[in-house]
């Protein structure tokens, strides 16, 4: 495997890349001539994730995890050597349709990998679903309508729509037997969303929110809506945040003494990845989300210890989903025997695609997006353990989709 | 809202006004006297956590490891002002915007390769570590009531040290007319040497100390550092008394703006800078021009 990086690129990464074309370029050198011209070009995938700011350790964590992927299949994509053309998003959005366009029409990639933004995945979708080409998959972003009205033939997510974890989040409230609620999340497209879903259940299983809090992303300043909360005194609260808000919000809540009157529930982002930095402040707290760190199946086990003997660290539940969509590449280029230019083949294949991941059994609906189980899970330790199956099987409803 | 609802949200937009003022504070004192758009000042910011997030884990003291950040983040001040500031003096505010931007690229990927994507937290001290009943449903964390008293004691002490010391008579008379100090025979490129890395210093500080009570992760000065150039403007260019007066004017109008108007939060903060800069081009203390 090799990569081509765009800026900003570290130190390590360049000359890590510098050491494996040098390394290329001498075993090259020693092979006759007439033996090159039948060597197949290598498979290009385009990466657009973000590298630097909040959501950096997502981005890694997923491109680790499609490496480990690939390197535990040889390294090849029906047959053939990868080459990985890697973008940081820089998580702007309005730097996307320029990235992706970049990605298509210069570097002409077979595969485009990204995004981990909502906004960005939108933008991304509009043009890669138009020009039809290439084969894109969402290795994060939830946005509900990537497998909604943007669904498109050549676009899959491995990942989850933000209605998928969210939806069965405010059963379990209820069910837990709270009556009233206050939702607290970002404002941007996945907090709304998710927020939306979460209502909806919870509503639906006789509950009430009373109030409905949006925050300025990325503002981390949550002092005020939490005074807020204190004087409403709603029996639960539900909330989405991630990465570095994540880890303020819940570390805030406790220490405003709320946590002991008032249990936060919420999507299993909210702890996924940051629970080791919220310490004791997250014990306890119960999300719903497509993956436990401690599922019982042997793809999870051997996906665990293999992550962490070639990282060093936990896998967490964005590993996965850069592991899963490896499993989806070699799915396509296996079909097709390393022909990537046989999209109708490789689609169709992904379709069908059944993968056994480390977070269970998956498929793909109709629409494209990952058909998965979701769990419900409780901070332990600074682990996400397992208390069991929320939903089976659930796919998103997929509003707006014509795929569907 | 009830009065003590009202009194806990005032409570929270002081104590945030604190927290701005200590990171808008090294912004105005460069910008103000050095004339330098310090764009590194988040950068400064971010490094601080860092340092006291790996410092404590080091020495096993948080107010030991600020102690020993502050003289490091005094020292990296100091050589980035020797070595790169102190050339570009004379020179336009455009190559200073791209050396200070340069210096936030720099600084970001120092980051990454010293301490990784990953996000971590600083304990609060155990000394501290208590909270107080407010209200019938919220606490308030002792840590907080802390920040807010040091903050209060770094503004008193820069008070002092600007109005009634030899250094802060050259600091204000720097900042008035630059040729005139020099010709009274004072070694202005020492005197800036000194305020370059006091500033640095205030930003770092104001990362650690706001460490245990934030999380520390890539990026988090870009936020800080839009919002400390809000203050500074609102206060007057160069103003510490102004920066302090703008901090509190913006912690009190973001806390409220949450509260009372939540769709236009992201807002209010920039409607009040708009509203002050119509009413007072200069900004509340500045000189005008």
């Amino acid at each position: 495997m090799t990569a081509k990086i765009y800026e900003p690129m570290s130190r390590r990464t360049l000359l890590g890349t510098a050491a494996a074309t040098a390394g290329l370029a001498t075993a090259a050198s020693i092979v006759p001539f007439g033996v090159a011209i039948g060597a197949q070009a290598k498979v290009r995938i385009g990466i657009l994730l973000p590298y630097s700011g909040t959501y950096a350790m997502l981005g890694n964590a997923i491109t680790d995890g499609l490496k480990l992927r690939l390197a535990e299949a040889g390294g090849k994509l029906g047959g053939r050597d990868v080459e990985f053309v890697i973008v940081d998003s820089q998580m702007s959005v309005p730097k996307a349709p320029q990235n992706t366009q970049k990605l298509i029409a210069k570097e002409k990639v077979d595969f485009l990998v990204g995004p981990v933004h909502s906004g960005i995945a939108a933008a991304m979708a509009k043009i890669v679903g138009r020009a039809g080409n290439p084969i894109m998959i969402v290795p994060n972003a939830g946005s509900n309508a990537v497998t909604g009205p943007l669904c498109a033939s050549n676009i899959f997510r491995t990942s989850f729509s933000n209605w998928q974890p969210a939806y069965p989040g405010g059963k379990v409230m209820a069910d837990d037997g709270h009556k009233t609620a206050v939702t607290i999340a970002w404002k941007y497209g996945a907090g709304i969303q998710m927020m939306a879903a979460g209502k909806s259940s919870f509503e639906k299983a006789g509950g009430k929110v009373v109030k409905d809090i949006q925050v300025p992303f990325p503002s981390v300043e949550f002092q005020a809506n939490l005074s807020e909360i204190a004087a409403l005194k709603p029996d639960a609260v539900f909330a989405f945040f991630s990465g570095g808000g994540a880890v303020k919000f819940v570390k805030d809540y406790a220490a405003a003494g709320l946590k002991e009157k008032i249990p936060l529930y919420g999507p299993g982002f909210l702890t996924e990845g940051v629970s080791m930095a919220q310490g004791a402040a997250a014990e306890g707290i119960k999300t719903t989300l497509h993956y436990a760190d401690n599922l019982d199946n042997a793809a999870n086990k051997a996906f665990r210890a293999g992550y962490k003997k070639m990282y060093g660290k936990e896998a967490n539940v964005f590993s996965v989903q850069g592991y899963d969509t490896g499993s989806l590449l070699l799915i396509a280029m296996d079909a097709v025997k390393g022909d990537s230019g046989a999209k109708k083949a490789m689609i169709a294949a992904m379709e069908k695609a059944k993968i056994a991941s480390p977070r269970g059994d998956i498929s793909f609906s109709a629409a494209h997006n990952v058909v998965q189980d979701i769990y419900l899970r409780k901070v332990v330790k600074g682990h996400q353990n397992l208390m069991g199956v929320v939903a089976k099987q659930l796919a998103d409803p997929a509003r707006g989709c014509r795929l569907a | 809202m009830d009065l003590t609802a009202f009194l806990i949200q005032v409570l929270n937009g002081v104590q945030y006004g604190f927290l701005l003022f200590l990171v808008a504070s090294g912004l105005t004192l460069i910008f103000g006297i050095m004339g330098i758009i310090n764009l590194a000042h988040g950068a400064f910011f971010m490094i601080g956590a860092y340092l006291a997030y790996s410092l404590t884990a080091l020495v096993g003291n948080f107010f030991i490891a600020v102690v020993v950040g502050l003289f490091a983040m005094v020292a990296i001040g100091y050589l980035i002002e020797r070595f790169a500031i102190s050339f570009l003096y004379r020179r336009d505010h455009l190559y200073q915007v791209l050396l200070t931007y340069g210096l936030i690229l720099v600084f970001n990927e120092l980051q990454k390769i010293i301490w990784g994507t990953d996000f971590h937290s600083v304990p609060v001290p155990a000394l501290l570590a208590g909270s107080v009943p407010l209200g019938s449903t919220q606490s308030y964390p002792i840590y907080r009531f802390f920040i807010s008293l040091v903050c209060l004691a770094i503004a008193a002490g820069m008070y002092l040290v600007i109005a009634r010391t030899r250094l802060g008579m050259m600091i204000r008379a720097g900042a008035w007319d630059r040729e005139v100090v020099q010709t009274l025979g004072i070694n202005i490129g020492r005197l800036f040497a000194i305020v370059f890395s006091l500033g640095a210093a205030l930003a770092a500080f104001a990362g650690m100390i706001g460490a245990p009570v934030s999380s520390v992760y890539p990026g988090m000065g870009d936020q800080v550092l839009i919002i400390s150039f809000v203050v500074v403007v609102i206060g007057g260019i160069g103003s510490v008394k102004g920066a302090f007066i703008g901090a509190m004017l913006i912690g009190l109008g973001d806390t409220f703006g949450k509260v009372l108007v939540p769709n236009l939060a992201s807002f209010v903060v920039y409607a009040l800078m708009a509203a002050v800069l119509l009413w007072r081009p200069q900004g509340l203390f500045g000189r005008g021009t």
